[in-house]
């Protein structure tokens, strides 16, 4: 959520910049951006500390107004220029490649293989230097400020690197793709992980699937590199949220399905043993009652005490059943409990 | 440290601490004297948490100074461990039991400094400690209530410091789980450290503790459990709010004290 209203935000500041430097390749616009960033982190920081409106709240607050001037900005002093509302919004992957950099009349490549290049390696000098201290921070700030950590600087300085890296992106990719990237990878990554250098490793490299898998698809449609890009981006996304064992959703109602047979099952023994050996016990504990008694369809009350059986802990004559011990065992270790 | 050990752990003067203009704790003087197991004791809303907060700067006093082992705690924080309640963690955060022990570590090494055999050998020692070893390579939201407890418990024991604050430590955890605390606890005190917990259980303080502090916004008494826990004192903090059973009082009071309406 931060990072989507982030990469909107720093628009005013990207404009200011470039209508100080009118250079649209300045790198003033991406120091700009990373100020505006840390301005838009704080005024929600300080929006959401009065207490008058919820956090969320302040995050939807702050970015339309600081956008809007952006947008204000653009439409008044540099609507003639490449900088319109639909290239911050989409962008256009395709020409990237067009925009060279060149240094003494040498061609040296895509401007935003250097740009980006440079920020993927400050980013990662950053988090080798600080991984302790961002985590720290991040999990438990009061704990980060009980050992003398500074977590709200740290959270400044990470807000400020996520600005620099959203309008670095943006510059190549449009805003849509950029918070596609920050935010689905890493989604999907959580369902697999317990550590964070494992999740910051998987994120990455879902980041890339996403771009290689997403290059392939628009070539193979002729269609938007980055509509594409953010259609795989989803699509791995959701193959993660429903396959991932353990936390995947499938996973998770396989688990929970077992579990309602597993009830099913000691909801039996118990009902068996209330009434085992009383005079009531040739009514109770038939088969054919279970639907009444329990409330239980006959399907289900059939597919109960074929399962209890099969874990032998039911014994079945004719339509009266009884407890094994194992049942007896269970039963009362449920009540027990 | 310098050659002359201070008496008293934890020294507090004048502290008022407001939240907009309302206070929550109003001028305390308090002393803890080194080597004691303390519980801080009062009704919803007096304080407690701010004090522990305020103790560790992580709140602004409007007034008032606190010095730890006779100096104020900036140049202190390295020997005072802090247990905060429970809520203030991000729980969906990638990170393993293990991992939130060896943090317990962080302050002592610094900035930029990683981690590497000795921490988690530190952070191993004291799982085992806490009877917590097999479950290391969890997730900390796949624990129980009482096992989070107890991770966090182990972590403020890592840092191997001089004086432990605990926001209340037994909060949703069952009763051996508490044994168990209490027993580590005792032994932090054997060995000649300060431990100051936040705590709910009235019933429990003549047990557990060997000097209380009853608090309402205003240090009510402070003192040796056998002195101070008095029936005189506890209606002075907990006002009428209060079925108390006087005959009772001395030596396990039994004392239910209803919750105030504005919980901090």
């Amino acid at each position: 959520m931060m990072s989507d209203a982030i990469s909107h935000a720093i628009l005013p500041g990207i404009v200011v910049a470039f209508l100080l430097t009118q250079d649209l390749s300045s790198p003033l616009l991406v120091l700009a951006a990373g100020a505006t960033g840390v301005l838009t982190v704080s005024l929600v920081e300080l929006l959401g500390r009065t207490g008058l409106v919820a956090r969320d709240a302040a995050i939807g607050l702050v970015f339309p107004a600081l956008f809007s001037i952006g947008v204000v900005l653009i439409a008044r002093y540099a609507g003639d220029v490449h900088l319109d509302t639909d290239a911050v919004l989409l962008g256009e992957l395709a020409f990237a490649p067009f925009r060279r950099l060149t240094l003494l009349g040498v061609d040296l490549g895509p401007r935003s293989l250097y740009l980006m290049g440079a920020i993927l390696f400050l980013q990662i000098a950053l988090l080798l230097l600080f991984y302790k201290e961002l985590k720290l921070a991040t999990f438990d700030p009061a704990f980060a400020a009980a050992i003398g950590l500074a977590p709200a600087a740290l959270h400044y300085g990470l807000m400020a690197t996520v600005s620099v890296t959203v309008v670095g992106a943006f510059d190549a990719v449009g805003s849509v793709l950029v918070v596609a990237l920050m935010v689905a990878p890493p989604a999907a990554a959580h369902f697999f992980v317990r550590r964070l250098s494992a999740f910051l490793a998987l994120s990455a490299a879902f980041g890339i699937a996403t771009a290689v898998v997403g290059y392939a698809l628009a070539r193979a449609l002729d269609a938007s590199i980055a509509g594409s890009m953010a259609v795989s981006a989803g699509a791995i996304f959701s193959l993660a949220f429903l396959l991932a064992p353990e936390r995947g959703l499938v996973a998770a109602w396989l688990r929970r399905r077992s579990q309602r047979w597993e009830f099913a099952q000691e909801t039996l023994a118990i009902h068996l043993l209330q009434h085992r050996g009383l005079p009531e016990e040739q009514e109770e504990c038939r088969v054919a009652h279970l639907e009444q008694h329990l409330g239980w369809s006959a399907e289900r009350a059939a597919e109960v005490v074929r399962r209890a059986e099969n874990r032998g802990l039911v014994r079945r004559e004719a339509d009266l059943l009884s407890l094994s011990e194992a049942g007896v065992a269970l039963g009362k270790e449920r009540l027990s409990t | 440290m310098t050659t002359t050990q201070p008496e008293n752990a934890i020294e507090i003067a004048d502290l008022t601490v407001a939240y907009r203009e309302r206070p929550v704790l109003w001028d305390v003087d308090l002393v803890v004297p080194r080597g004691i197991l303390m519980a801080v004791v009062g009704p919803n809303g007096a304080g407690k948490t701010t004090l522990i907060k305020a103790i560790m700067q992580l709140v602004r006093p409007a007034a008032g100074q606190v010095l730890i082992l006779g100096r104020p705690i900036r140049a202190q924080r390295r020997i005072v461990a802090y247990v905060p309640q429970r809520g203030s963690v991000d729980w969906d955060f990638p990170t393993t039991v293990l991992d939130v022990v060896t943090m317990g570590r962080y302050g002592r090494l610094g900035w930029f400094r990683s981690p590497g055999r000795s921490e988690r050998d530190a952070a191993l020692e004291t799982l085992r400690k806490v009877g917590m070893e097999e479950l290391r390579d969890r997730q900390i939201s796949q624990l129980s209530g009482g096992q989070q407890q107890r991770v966090f418990l182990a972590r403020a024991l890592v840092q191997d410091a001089e004086v432990y604050l605990m926001d209340e430590p037994f909060q949703g955890v069952d009763a051996l789980t508490e044994r168990a605390i209490v027993e580590l606890l005792r032994e932090l005190r054997a060995r000649g450290k300060t431990v100051v917990v936040v705590h709910h259980d009235l019933q429990t303080v003549p047990e557990y503790f060997d000097w209380v502090t009853l608090l309402n916004v205003r240090r009510i008494a402070s003192g040796p459990v056998a002195e101070v826990w008095t029936e005189r004192n506890l209606r002075l903090a907990y006002g009428g709010r209060m079925a108390i059973l006087a005959h009772e009082l001395a030596p396990a009071p039994q004392l239910r004290a209803s919750p105030a309406p504005d919980e901090r």
